[in-house]
């Protein structure tokens, strides 16, 4: 249990990061400064006016981070399963994939699952709007304050590369050690003599390998094509028009976070088990599961940008003669492109990784990477699975890379 | 009948709370061909919703809007005519420059639209880009250019189209201060060369005085008053035009007389010989308008004419402000501001004389 709390904490750790450091960056430092000029010493004012001001920030960065972990699916399973731990997403994959499945009783773990879920979004968006009592971006141009760590410093960059170490750099190597055995070894010098490439040749020869990387490039990019333009589209109404169902239409893109991926890929499933429109056991279906469970991230992206494009930018065009979907066309996609890409990009991501969803409505023949993963993990295969992971991570690493670029290219053109 | 006629235009809003926010209410004038018609007020007195109702950005309530005999608004007959169909040319107060295409493609985009031939799309950016002095800068990124030479920019992508009327809403606000004054005169000089029929939108009485044919002074969604610069800053309607256009001193008093559009009140500071407007009636409160650069300080006994009103108060207090000095002179309970050239050297606290034309002092009822 402990295990499984360990290894979901530095998964989501920089999660956690991610929202701190918003939370941080945006602050006014002339607070701080002010309190500084009042004779507060770097404690006093960490404790009376930094916290104080990042507490809304953090709360809500808490509960997202509950939502998260409650509806992780992968560790819980990997860990979790074999000795006989359960939670509530494991005991859903589980009643479904026994037999015979009991579609019932994951439904029923699902809506208990999707209600606690939904009382945790619901309490951030609560506290994410009061948190405009705190308002701490004033808008004024500022440059965020650093403080000299002095002799701190070096503790600090210790803690920071050991934590580095520890969550990104060890596993990788363990991974890359392991795919370059025959079979499963501790590190060792008789070891060492033994490694060879041979697990890469064997996942690159297996079988369902080539249509599975395929499977999950076509799923990737139509994924992110299409929610990115649907996004794009919804953010535009949402932002420019007074459409009186607009803020209905921004909470509708945005309700599918509060679907853990598996029961949402239940959800899915069950539906179109029933609807039967010739999606189930086709590509199609896994499709629909990623638009709807990214469309939300797709959504963030696009109304951000949307929301830096002037008004008068448009209207200008209108003033010059351009129509409706000339001004779309000419104007606002080409002023939302960065935003547009990043997220273009980072949809592709999280699509390759997906699981959970993937995991209920995957047939044989549309199997993606994450599924094959799995497979081989149940099949015991570790020496493959450690080669085919490796792989999938340099290339998402490349795809990562790939999104920095061109966040920092078109990031200074923006403004 | 002018080239723009808007008729009695009414705008609401629905606001947070779903009651109705009237921004424009009963607006009406005419624009005859070539001339510059300024609307002036304060923000959110409905001068913005007016201009972006005549550009098509917004849909009035109520009210006709006719250019040049074509009717691109009607409640009544149900038209709408939508922005991009009125070729009407408009600069906006953020200049709305796009940032991801160069002086070039900002400048050609109108005509671009319209499905011009190249050579022509060309010729014609060319020109009006010579005319605005930006020529040599064809290839430079929109985000590089100087708020100047955005705005001119803004002028030339208006301009490229050769639109039947020009809309401009407060193109000069983003300047500073020295910039403002050099884009004016430039601004003027382009309109009076090209005859283009403009409607100007501003806060800066200054801008609108320097500017315009007529002046038409909102308040409330209302216009107050139409007029000529000259009318509007001399012979104000009402006491908030007075005090909008201007500086000006407030005095209260009771109408005694009346004769030959001269009229006598009297006041907390004595008779006040003052012009008289329409509508003034013997007995009738009132306010007396007179300009602190009317205000005519003297150590000596003035020379005074019949139409003359002359007093004698003390120097409140005063300051230098280089080219000229703001005298506060208090004449019995009131005190008056007035403007005076910098070599009158009178100490605080003396006595002074104080000389105001007749013509100079205007009554305004005080309802």
């Amino acid at each position: 249990m402990s295990g499984m709390i360990w290894v979901d904490g530095l998964h989501y750790s920089p999660v956690a990061f991610l929202l701190m450091t918003a939370a941080f960056r945006s602050m006014d430092p002339a607070l701080e400064e002010q309190a500084a000029m009042s004779g507060g010493s770097v404690p006093q004012i960490a404790r009376r006016i930094t916290l104080p001001l990042a507490w809304p920030a953090a709360l809500g960065a808490l509960l997202i981070l509950f939502v998260r972990a409650i509806e992780s699916f992968e560790v819980p399973a990997l860990l979790g399963l074999p000795v006989g731990i359960h939670v509530y997403t494991s005991s859903i994959y589980q009643a479904i994939h026994q037999y015979p499945s009991e579609v019932g009783l994951a439904a029923a773990y699902a809506v208990t699952l999707l209600l606690i879920t939904s009382l945790g979004v619901y309490w951030q968006s609560r506290l994410s709007r009061q948190g405009g009592r705190f308002s701490t971006v004033t808008g004024k141009g500022f440059r965020p304050r650093t403080i000299d760590l002095g002799r701190w410093r070096y503790l600090t960059a210790t803690i920071f590369i050991v934590y580095f170490v520890v969550i990104v750099l060890l596993p990788f190597l363990v991974l890359v050690w392991s795919s370059l055995q025959r079979f499963y070894s501790a590190p060792s010098w008789a070891a060492l003599r033994r490694v060879s490439l041979d697990s890469y040749r064997a996942v690159l020869e297996h079988p369902q390998f080539a249509n599975t990387v395929w499977n999950s490039v076509v799923l990737a990019l139509g994924t992110a094509t299409t929610v990115m333009l649907v996004s794009a589209v919804i953010a535009w109404i949402v932002v420019r028009t007074k459409v009186p169902g607009g803020w209905l239409l921004d909470n509708l893109a945005s309700l599918p976070l509060v679907f853990p991926g598996l029961v949402l890929g239940l959800a899915i499933m069950v539906c179109y088990l029933y609807v039967d429109i010739g999606v189930y056991g086709t590509l199609w279906i896994i499709f629909i599961a990623y638009l709807t469970r990214f469309l939300p991230y797709g959504m963030r992206y696009s109304s951000a940008s949307m929301l830096q494009i002037h008004k008068e930018l448009e209207e200008s065009a209108a003033m010059s003669g351009a129509s409706w979907s000339m001004t779309f066309r000419r104007v606002v996609l080409p002023l939302l492109k960065p935003g547009l890409l990043a997220g273009f990009i980072y949809v592709m991501i999280v699509s390759v990784r997906e699981l959970s969803s993937s995991i209920l409505l995957y047939s044989p023949g549309t199997e993606v990477v994450s599924i094959m993963i799995w497979e081989l993990w149940q099949n015991g295969q570790y020496v493959e699975l450690s080669a085919l992971g490796v792989m999938l991570i340099v290339a998402l690493f490349v795809l990562v890379m790939l999104a920095q670029l061109v966040g920092r290219r078109f990031g200074i053109a923006e403004t | 009948m002018g080239l723009l006629s808007v008729r009695s235009l009414f705008t609401e809003y629905a606001n947070e709370g779903g009651g109705a926010v009237k921004a424009v209410q009963n607006v009406s004038f005419e624009v005859p061909e070539g001339k510059l018609f300024t609307l002036l007020g304060p923000s959110g007195c409905g001068k913005t919703t007016t201009l972006r109702s005549i550009a098509g950005l917004e849909r009035p309530s109520a009210g006709d809007i006719e250019v040049a005999g074509r009717l691109v608004y009607s409640s009544e007959q149900g038209i709408f005519v939508a922005p991009n169909k009125r070729n009407f040319g408009m600069v906006f107060q953020s200049y709305a420059i796009w940032p991801h295409m160069n002086v070039f493609q900002n400048a050609a985009f109108p005509l671009e639209v319209r499905g011009l031939a190249k050579t022509e799309v060309r010729e014609r950016v060319m020109r009006v880009l010579q005319a605005v002095a930006l020529d040599d800068l064809l290839e430079r990124d929109a985000t590089k250019l100087s708020g100047g030479q955005q705005q001119r920019l803004a002028l030339a992508r208006a301009l490229v189209m050769e639109p039947q009327i020009l809309l401009l809403d407060e193109p000069l606000s983003n300047l500073d201060a020295k910039l403002r004054d050099r884009m004016r005169s430039e601004l003027k000089r382009l309109q009076r060369d090209l005859n283009l029929t403009t409607v100007y939108v501003t806060h800066d009485q200054s801008e609108a005085l320097a500017l315009s044919h007529e002046i038409a002074v909102m308040n409330e969604g209302r216009i107050v008053q139409i007029g000529t610069p000259r009318q509007i800053y001399e012979q104000p309607a009402d006491r908030f035009v007075a005090d909008f256009v201007g500086m000006t001193n407030f005095i209260g008093g009771t109408v005694t007389a009346l004769a030959n559009g001269r009229c006598v009140v009297s006041s907390a500071m004595g008779e006040i010989k003052a012009h008289g407007s329409e509508g003034v009636r013997k007995g009738a409160a009132v306010i007396v308008s007179v300009r602190p650069e009317d205000v005519e300080l003297s150590e000596a006994p003035p020379a005074a004419d019949d139409g003359d009103n002359v007093c004698k108060g003390t120097i409140d207090a005063k300051d230098f402000l280089g080219d000229y000095l703001d005298f506060r002179v208090k004449v019995g309970d009131v005190v008056l501001l007035a403007k005076a050239h910098p070599s009158l050297r009178t100490p605080t606290g003396d006595s002074i004389y104080l000389l105001m034309k007749a013509d100079k002092c205007v009554v305004i009822s005080s309802r």
